[in-house]
């Protein structure tokens, strides 16, 4: 029983080992060319050299702090604006159309216009991530309020609910699990955004160390970036699912 | 126990507690379609009322306008003599599906819309409709029957006057049903509420109502008291013999040929659209 269980645990890790072992085995033998792609354990030297400096730190926390506050400022807006057409049919008249139109825009076809406005500073790649997060966010808020089962409102009012009460009690909460849909969809989103950002043009982060990396041509050094794009990545998406566990724990589908 | 002491207090006045209720030429259309004609209803304080009819007869409608939840297109809705005008604190309506949030547990459902310190009186109504072990429970691991029983909790909490049930017991199971109607009638009789039921189910209103009214096109076409003593045995000839002279009443008007559904509003949003980018 808990022996099976153990394997249970083990299974999903198997694949990575064996591509990990087949991988060190290729490199050690001079199967692959260690331009190419160097061993694992090269990879993880690098990565252990450039975490003993602090360098690595450094890109991280500052790869980091702008793409959440990319996501603040995006998310938080689109946040708001979704909630506002979502719940004011005014609101809904007066923007959603126009927001519609600038949504098939891609993000990424801002570049030139950004570099433009703002330079190749810290404000571009702030301005890309909130434009690229914006839409996920403000699209599903706002199809999770008009999703709202009507039948619920209408009980909300004959029980006696403010409007503040409502919203509080039925209309967000409603809401929620579409809410959530479109952070993660935003967290992918950021973290494509972060990377592209950073290679264009950058003094530091982790596409700044990447790029640098390839100047001098260390590929242990590019894929120790790529690898903690991968896990930065993994991360957002656990924190995402913790907050759906939170929120959503009445809903069968997570308990 | 100076909590009890007040309840049975309240239980000596149970001829006040109930709502009057006249409804005079009432009429309801949506549009060109005219859902109610000219209605004309008389309810007593405490008085158990069933409303029968086929569907799209208006029944339901009756109800959401003695709700306030719609105002009526004519005619005048008086309630214990004043004017009905919208939603009241002392009524309380229970819907043929439960409404129960399902984010929020048992005992918050209950206690939706009433302040913190009532929180006491959730919970002891939900231990009188049986629940009283089920408190932090999400509603969706409770069975229909049990979420219709929160909904009656939660009705019940705020002391209404009057009680309309829209098909509450509509969806369960025959043998639920059974049950459901002694648990109804049992806190009917203990707390004096005036009741208006509405129901497609003529043995449900002849087991439960003091009176059973059928609505045919939208007017009143047949006002039955039950004289039987409670509770009803269902095996009863004298209760056999109405329940067979009102359904075969019901059946003798030929159904309507518009309506299959009688609740226009609210109406569907379209469902689960979700984008990406």
């Amino acid at each position: 029983m808990s022996l099976s269980k153990l394997w249970n645990r083990f299974l999903p890790w198997l694949v990575p080992l064996v591509l990990i072992v087949v991988w060190q085995w290729a490199a050690s033998s001079g199967w692959i060319s260690v331009r190419v792609l160097p061993a694992p354990s090269a990879v993880a030297e690098a990565a252990w050299t450039l975490t003993a400096s602090g360098e690595l730190t450094k890109h991280v926390q500052i790869s980091a702090v702008r793409a959440l506050l990319g996501l603040a400022v995006g998310g938080g807006l689109g946040l708001v604006l979704g909630l506002l057409t979502g719940s004011f049919r005014w609101a809904e008249t007066l923007l959603d159309s126009s927001i519609q139109m600038v949504r098939n825009i891609p993000a990424l076809a801002l570049i030139p216009l950004v570099i433009l406005w703002f330079g190749i500073d810290e404000v571009a790649k702030l301005f890309l991530i909130a434009v690229a997060v914006f839409f996920p966010i403000y699209i599903n808020t706002f199809h999770g309020i008009k999703n709202v089962d009507p039948g619920l409102i209408e009980m909300g009012r004959t029980y006696g609910l403010s409007r503040w009460g409502l919203y509080r009690h039925i209309i967000l909460p409603g809401a929620m699990s579409s809410i959530l849909v479109g952070l993660r969809f935003a967290l992918g989103l950021m973290w494509v955004i972060l990377i592209v950002a950073e290679t264009i043009s950058a003094q530091a982060g982790i596409g700044y160390l990447t790029m640098n990396a390839r100047e001098f041509l260390q590929t242990d050094v590019v894929l120790v970036g790529i690898l903690l794009y991968a896990l930065l990545g993994k991360l957002a998406d656990v924190f995402a699912k913790s907050l759906e566990r939170h929120w959503l724990r009445w809903h069968p589908g997570y308990q | 126990m100076n909590e009890s002491h007040l309840m049975s207090h309240e239980q000596h006045n149970t001829s006040r507690r109930g709502l009057r209720l006249e409804a005079k030429k009432l009429s309801k259309s949506y549009g060109a379609r005219q859902v109610l004609q000219q209605a004309n209803l008389n309810i007593a304080p405490g008085e158990f009322v069933a409303i029968v009819g086929r569907s799209g007869c208006g029944k339901s409608t009756l109800l959401r306008l003695i709700a306030g939840l719609e105002p009526a297109s004519e005619g005048s809705l008086r309630i214990d003599g004043q004017r009905a005008s919208g939603l009241r604190d002392d009524i309380r309506i229970m819907f043929q599906d439960s409404r129960l949030l399902p984010w929020r547990r048992v005992i918050d459902n209950v206690a939706l819309g009433l302040p913190e310190s009532q929180r006491a009186a959730a919970a002891q109504v939900l231990a009188q409709v049986g629940l009283g072990e089920r408190l932090t429970d999400w509603p969706a691991k409770l069975s229909g029957g049990q979420r219709q029983r929160v909904a009656l909790a939660r009705a019940l909490v705020h002391k209404p006057r009057l009680l309309l049930l829209d098909e509450p017991l509509g969806a369960l199971d025959a043998l639920t049903r059974i049950e459901m109607h002694a648990l109804i009638e049992q806190l009917w009789r203990d707390s004096g509420f005036t009741a208006v039921l509405v129901t497609h189910d003529v043995q449900e209103a002849v087991a439960l109502a003091d009176r059973v009214i059928l609505i045919e096109d939208g007017a009143v076409s047949l006002d039955e008291r039950i004289d039987l003593p409670r509770p009803r045995a269902r095996g009863d000839a004298r209760f056999a013999a109405l329940e067979k002279r009102i359904l075969d009443r019901v059946l003798q008007h030929p159904p309507e040929d518009f309506a299959a559904n009688d609740e226009v509003w609210p109406p569907t949003p379209a469902h689960g659209l979700r984008w990406a980018i």
